[in-house]
This record gives C-alpha cells, structure tokens and sequence, in this order.
C-alpha cells in the first residue's frame, strides 16, 4: 500500500541520498575529532559558519567549488580555535564546544545581517545542479534515485573510503587514532601529541563546515536562520551509533536520512490523523533511540575528553 | 613553556577570570563594532547606559536576569557534578507548560497558594525532563550531553503541537499561545509600571539556598567529590547513580521554575518564544562565576545587562543585536582561559 509505494519511488531514494550528505560530512568531521580524543562540541555552530561563508562565497560572485573550499578554511580556522582551548591549553572541551558553537552560529547571523539589514526573505543563489551520468541516468528508476545528484553529493559519497584509506591505512590516520587511545605511547614515538590532535580537529571541522556549506549550495539556494535546525547534534549522535568508525557513519546516516525522508513522505498521507509536529520529532527521537542500542558495547575512544599534558599522568 | 598546576591561588587571581571575561568580550565585539561602522566607544558607552542608566533599564535588565540566574545555578550544580545538562532549555518549556496547564483556571486558589502552586509544579516537570538523561546515563552508560541536547529539540516540539493544538487560546485570534495565567497566578511587580517582577526574589533565593547546600550539607561535599574525581567518590562509598539522581532533579528543577517565573511573572501567557536560548545562556552564567552560586546572581545581571544593553544599542546605531550573543560567547571562552591561570602557573621549561 502506502509505505510500499513511498519505498519503490525513486524521488524517495534522491531524497534519502540529499538528505544524508550533511550528516556524511559532518559526522566523519566530529568522528575525526573524537578519534584524536577530542569531543568537538562546536559541530552545530561550525555547521552554520560553513553554510553562511559557503553561500557567502557564492553570493559575491565566487564558483561553487570556491565556496566549498572557504567554507572548510572557515571551518578548520574555528577547529583551530576549538583545538587551541581544548588541545594546547588542556580546558574542558563540554565548555568549548558550547562557546564555539554559540560563537560561530552568533557571528553567522551578524554577518548575514550586517550584509542584508532589511531582506526577509534572503536572496538566493545558483546553487550545485544535478549532473546526469551518461548512460546510468537514464536507467529507469536507479537512473533518478542514485544517478541525477549534485556535485558535492557524489563528494560526499567519495569522501568516506578516503577517509577510510586515511584512517587506517596511513601513519598519519594511525598517529590519530593513537592520539584518542593512548597519546603517552604516540609521544614515546617522537610524535608531537598537541600537533596531531591540533591538526585532527582543524580537519574535522572543516569537513563539518562543509556539511554546513551543503546546506546553501547544493541541497538549497539561501541561507535561513535556524536552518542547521539541531543537525549538529545528530551527528554527535551518529558518531556514538556508529562506534566510531567511517563505514558505519556512512551506514547510519543512510538509514537515518532514509527515515527522515520517510517521515516527510508519511507528514503528507498522515497528516490529516497526526499533528506534523510528531513527524518533525522523529529524527531527534531516532537519534536517542540509536544510541541506546549501541549503549551497551559503545568503545569509546579511551583517551576522550582527556587533555594531554606532556609529563603529566593521564 | 609548560603548565604547572599551582598549589594554592593567590586571591587577586580569582578576579582574574571575570575580568578576563569581560575584556575578552569586549574585544572581539570591537571588531564587529568597527565593522558596522559606528564609534567603539560610543557603542560600549550606550549598551552600559541602555543596561543601567535608567530605572527602566535597570529593571529590564534585572528582569532578563531572573531566567538567567535560574538556569545558571541548573547549570552549576550539574556541572559540578561533571553531569552536563545543556537541555535547561527544553526544561524551561517543560516547567512553563506544565505551569500553564495548571495555572490557567484548572484550579481556584488564593495567589498565597497558588504561585508556590506553580513553581513547585513547574519545578517538577522541569525535573522530570531529566529523569530520561540520568536514567540513560547511570544504567546505560548513555552520553548526557546529546541525550539533553536532542531533548531540547522534542520539547520545543512538544510546546508547538500544545500551542496549536490542545492549549491554544480559543481568545487568541489563532495565535499559537495559550490562554493567560489566573491573576492569582502572576507574580506581583516590584517597581510599578515596568516588567521586574518577584521573580528576583525566588531566584536570588534559590541562589543563596543552592549555595549553602553545596558548601554546608553532606550532599554538596558529595557532588563536590564527584566532580573532582568520579572513581575516588565510588571507592570512597559515595553512591554515584543516586547523587547524580539528586543532582539532575535540583538542576531540571532549577530550570523548570526559570520557565515558570517567565510565564507568571514576565509574559503570563505561553508562547513558543519565551525564552531567546535562556538555557544555553545559562551555561555561560554558571562558567562566568566558576560555578559559585553566589557569583552567578551577579553574573546573571551582567550577561542580562548585556543583551539588554546592546539591544537598545543596536536600535540605535543600527548594529545587528547578534553582537550580545557575540559577546556571550567570547565572554564564555575568555573565563575559560582565566580559570586556567587560577589553577596553572606558566613556567619556562
């Protein structure tokens, strides 16, 4: 019936795919972080940093891929301001990560109104179109659900094995996760502790300004207020259901954007039964619900949210 | 150059972090300041008048401050305890809603009553908000933060299926707000014609209570050991799952009553913008004063004064009112940096 007919249509899978290229961005950027044992609390404020200097890049006459990479410069300047507090001076990173957030999403929406005093309805700008694959867009149904996206999505999709590759397969990705499990042992080894976590956290938030960014050149064309809307925080949540690892972020911002665009499509059968408000609810309750299954076996990071001090016992 | 933890803290250094706030704060705003256009100075110089230079000012601020207080001292306690509640917005709303459903002539009560009616019932639900987070915390080793954070979202939600649905005002022209609170119900004003309310004395109150309990009773020598090290409060025979279930009852607590002296005192009426981020404010009030109580009556007024302060500033010079959320924010991040130099000497290594 119903529920059938939303899960064969293929506006259905475009729009999962569209939905969960933020989450992809930003969680592997706070997974990033918290793999180096640094929380990066300031995801949803960076998030709206990079959606504002994304489409501002745009909106001064800039290319589009010129906007994706401000909006990481952006995003890896408040890491480094994050990592700074948190990295080389010890302090709680819960208390960072609330100040950055309410720091960046505040200087945000200053720009924005410093730049448009009087528009209520923010200009618009010509965001990432949809490039059509020759010979698999034209597949019926896979051609429209997986094959007609944007640009930045098919980076986004790209993204994960390469952070992957990093992660796992190179000195670098080995020095980070050291750096989250056991940074004595890392320091032993000559490696700088401060400077990889440093360097961790300015990647991974400019990897979340870049889901940020997505928001205003590729899924719409403006910037609202708001309109990171607590995505930030979900990502949060992706890290822990997915027990840190890229593979299963991919996973469970998939499954969780598939669920959100399910919910939308059920808001218009069921709306006449159920107040709206229920549906708009479901991914924050989805988020809790994932991180009490995973509760149980979560491996966190063992040296998170434990400053380095050189010569002081963790 | 290394840290090194200091022994004892000379007591000129305690100043140092508030004035550090302060400084830092300023700062950055500068910068926005200049950007906008307008004189440094004569800005600072009107967001203190716009602030204190009135009598009016001065009880819109002190106003704006009782929600503040509330949510700080939320804050603080659970903070102390390391258990970080960042939902004190989405307790506010609970406090507030529920103080409406039974403010708003469910009962018939004298106002003797029915305003400590009120808050205990708002107190209440505020508490209930965090029953969930402490559950998922101590049973299921569920991380606080996100769980609060999310909640803040579905109770914001909740509020605006209430205000459309169940408890709109049928008086209200379909305005999504709810009928007014009972004149037995609305906290009496403390200056005639302006919005200071007595409210302030609840939170000052609160304020004075939350410290003695944590410098006097044994429950605060208890959250005391629990924030400075978990393990050796367990081994030390100190219950961890029930100090913590009494630490996020004061802190939803706290939190709900902010929302009910919002209603009854401020608005006296529900709506979906009763509180610009009181809760999140609220973090930034308890870390300006270290966590002290005390300290976060006069932090309260501060931070209040500057919102106040640079919303009437902003009118005036046409500078964004984004500056006070600004100001908030460096303000939080500089504290930070001088509790650190209250704890740490800098040594050349």
């Amino acid at each position: 019936m119903d529920i059938l007919e939303i899960l064969v249509s293929a506006s259905f899978w475009a729009a999962t795919i569209r939905i969960a290229c933020p989450l992809i961005f930003a969680t592997l950027g706070e997974l990033i972080c918290e793999r180096a044992g640094v929380l990066n609390l300031g995801i949803e404020g960076i998030m709206s940093a990079g959606a504002m200097s994304g489409w501002l890049w745009v909106y001064n006459g800039g290319d589009l891929y010129g906007a994706v990479l401000f909006a990481a410069s952006v995003g890896a300047l408040f890491g480094l301001l994050h990592a700074s507090f948190t990295v080389s001076l010890g302090l709680s990173q819960h208390v960072t990560g609330i100040g950055i957030t309410l720091l960046a999403s505040s200087m945000s929406y200053y720009i924005i109104k410093m730049l448009l005093p009087e528009s209520t309805s923010p200009p618009k700008i010509i965001p990432f179109q949809n490039i059509n694959i020759d010979g698999l867009s034209t597949l019926p149904f896979f051609g429209p659900a997986l094959f007609s996206h944007t640009p930045l999505t098919y980076i986004a999709f790209v993204i994960v094995p390469v952070i992957m590759y990093l992660l796992y397969r190179t000195p670098w990705g080995l020095a980070v996760r050291i750096a989250g499990e056991n940074p004595v042992a890392l320091e032993a080894q000559g490696i700088n502790v401060v400077l990889v976590r440093t360097l961790a956290v300015m990647t991974g938030s400019a990897l979340m300004a870049v889901g940020g960014a997505y928001l205003t050149i590729s899924a719409f064309d403006a910037f609202y207020f708001g309109m990171v809307n607590g995505r930030g925080w979900i990502c949060v949540a992706l890290v822990i259901f997915a027990s840190w690892r890229p593979g299963k972020a991919l996973l469970g911002a998939l499954l969780f954007a598939g669920l959100d665009a399910f919910q939308v499509r059920m808001q218009q059968q069921m709306g006449a039964y159920i107040p709206y408000q229920f549906f708009l609810m479901l991914p924050y309750v989805l988020s809790i619900v994932a991180m009490i299954i995973v509760a149980r076996r979560a491996e966190y990071p063992k040296a998170l949210l434990k400053p380095y001090r050189r010569g002081e016992r963790l | 150059m290394h840290l090194e933890p200091r022994e004892s803290t000379p007591w000129w250094l305690s100043f140092c972090a508030p004035v550090l706030a302060i400084i830092g704060s300023m700062l950055l705003a500068s910068l926005f300041i200049i950007w906008a256009g307008a004189s440094v100075i004569e800005a600072f110089k009107m967001i203190s008048v716009g602030a204190f230079g009135s009598t009016f000012a001065i009880s819109e601020t002190f106003s704006r401050a009782i929600p503040l207080m509330l949510t700080g001292l939320a804050a603080a306690i659970a903070f102390r305890a390391q258990f970080y509640n960042i939902g004190a917005e989405g307790q506010l709303y609970c406090g507030a809603l529920v103080a409406t459903v039974v403010g708003t002539g469910m009962f018939n009560l004298p106002a003797a009553v029915m305003i400590p009616f009120l808050f205990a019932c708002g107190a209440l639900a505020g508490a209930m908000a965090l029953l969930l987070p402490w559950y998922l915390k101590t049973k299921l080793s569920v991380d606080e933060v996100v769980t609060t954070l999310l909640l803040n979202f579905i109770i914001l939600l909740l509020v605006s299926f209430a205000l459309e649905g169940p408890m709109r005002d049928p008086m209200s022209m379909g305005w999504p707000q709810t009928a007014p609170i009972v004149d037995e119900g609305v906290l009496p004003a403390l200056i005639p014609r302006t919005r200071l309310h007595a409210g302030l004395y609840f939170a000052v109150a609160m304020a004075i209570v939350l410290w003695l309990i944590l410098r006097y009773s044994v429950f605060g020598f208890k959250v005391k050991a629990m924030g400075l090290n978990a393990q050796a409060a367990k081994h030390a025979g100190i219950p961890p799952t029930k100090t913590l279930f009494w630490v996020a009852m004061l802190s939803g607590a706290l939190a709900g009553t902010a929302g009910v002296s919002e209603v009854a005192g401020l608005k006296g009426y529900l709506t979906l913008d009763l509180s610009p981020g009181f809760g999140y404010t609220g973090i930034a009030v308890a870390m300006l004063a270290n966590l002290n109580p005390l300290g976060i009556i006069l932090s309260a007024i501060f931070l209040a004064g500057i919102s106040v302060g640079a919303d009437s500033m902003g009118r005036a010079l046409g500078i964004p009112s984004y500056i006070a959320d600004i100001m908030v924010a460096s303000a939080v991040l500089s504290v930070l940096i001088g509790l650190m130099f209250t704890r740490y000497r800098v040594r050349r290594s």
